[in-house]
């Protein structure tokens, strides 16, 4: 064992702040929406959410933008849970994907 | 704010999982696990809370002592007092910036923030170079934000780990006494609530 | 906040465990093995180790607020008073003489 990917305070090598904040776009207001009614609804907790994080690959950990790993997170979760399977997003995507694909 | 961020539809030049989370929106809505409604609740919920709301308590705790007691001995009550909805925290701690101290509030696991009030946490307080510098060179990032600190003064550095959610409460600038609740509010900014500086020693242009 | 079950006061001299094993852990790596203070008991709360693998976070652990000086936690380079103060469970501690 060592230290998780997540648990990063302290670790030298980090550099300046940037100060900037990034308008969030529609995808991020949806996840962090998501995310919240899952919690209300009492269908996961937010430590599950962070245990899922902190399960990820640590490089998809680091390259993944915040709302990125957010959705990574809920899917493991719901996965876990047995309330979604891969397959079934994997196809609905599929169906976007066609309807963009018409003409 | 449009109020199609509920129904709108993925577009082809989304990333990976921007993709997905269209995805999951409409399988958990067909299984009923969640509805269109809560999302467009937790979106509205969401978008009520801007760091206002910490300016508004902050403010009138500067004007009124008896409610910076109340304030700091029960703030959930103090939120509630000024039409504040505080119950989704756990527990709500308000630290108090001295000439002698200043705090600093981090969460270096993750990204714990006081969203009930303040809102989201902006990019910086979420990215990795402010969890991994915060705890060990506080004074360096203070001195990003613009604030220099006497080696006299006593740093405290707050890292959230756990169910408390914490709020800095900055000091009053010098020379805004007889000053309106109002005006104090728009000195207290976001980031002097998160206490890498302290609050605005002017109104802002 | 309600009364709290735990071992520790305010004041109270400890060490946070320096433990290494699988799961959800909320004390951070750079203060485990560091000696500090309990500053603040904040009372019992169900625990984040066994919430995070959807168990009911049963018993409650008392959770604190550890003071450590900044110097005992990362060494000189910031300013002689200046602190670092983490919220810790219960199980995390062991009291220091």
């Amino acid at each position: 064992m060592a230290r998780g990917h997540h648990d990063i305070g302290g670790l030298p090598g980090a550099g300046a702040i940037e100060a900037a904040d990034h308008p969030l776009s529609d995808w991020e207001i949806l996840a962090d929406a998501i995310n919240q009614a899952l919690g209300a609804r009492g269908v996961k907790r937010t430590d599950e959410m962070r245990r899922a994080r902190e399960e990820m690959d640590s490089a998809a950990y680091r390259d993944m933008n915040y709302y990125e790993r957010w959705v990574a997170s809920m899917e493991a979760i719901l996965i876990e849970k047995n309330i979604l399977t891969k397959d079934e997003i994997d196809q609905k995507l599929a169906e976007f994907e066609s309807k963009w694909g018409e003409p | 704010m449009s109020d199609d961020h509920g129904h709108d539809h993925p577009k082809h030049e989304l990333s990976y999982y921007a993709k997905r989370i269209y995805a999951m929106r409409d399988l958990l809505i067909e299984k009923g696990v969640i509805s269109e409604k809560d999302i467009q609740c937790q979106i509205e919920y969401q978008e009520a809370r801007t760091p206002a709301n910490g300016a508004r308590l902050v403010a009138k705790a500067w004007v009124d002592p008896a409610f910076k007691a109340r304030f700091i001995a029960d703030p959930k009550a103090a939120c509630q007092e000024i039409g504040i909805d505080a119950t989704a925290i756990n527990e709500f701690v308000v630290l108090e910036n001295t000439p002698q101290v200043r705090h600093m509030v981090v969460c270096t696991l993750c990204s714990c923030y006081p969203r009930p009030i303040l809102g989201r946490p902006p990019d910086w307080y979420k990215s990795f170079n402010y969890r991994q510098r915060s705890v060990s060179d506080p004074r360096g990032v203070m001195r990003e934000f613009g604030l220099e600190l006497p080696d006299e003064v006593e740093v405290r550095v707050h890292d959230s780990t756990a169910d408390i959610r914490y709020i800095v409460m900055p000091m009053r600038p010098a020379g805004t006494e007889g000053w309106s609740e109002d005006d104090l509010a728009k000195l207290v900014t976001r980031d002097s609530m998160i206490g890498v500086m302290d609050a605005l020693p002017s109104l802002p242009e | 906040m309600t009364p709290a079950s735990g071992r520790f006061n305010p004041g109270d001299r400890v060490t946070v465990k320096f433990e290494d094993r699988p799961g959800h852990l909320r004390t951070p790596w750079y203060v485990r093995g560091k000696h500090g203070w309990i500053e603040r008991v904040y009372g019992d709360f169900l625990n984040p180790e066994l919430l995070a693998f959807g168990k009911d976070g049963l018993p409650k652990k008392t959770l604190y607020l550890v003071g450590f000086d900044y110097d005992e936690v990362f060494g000189t380079g910031q300013g002689p008073k200046d602190k670092v103060l983490v919220d810790i469970y219960d199980h995390w501690l062991e009291p220091l003489a």
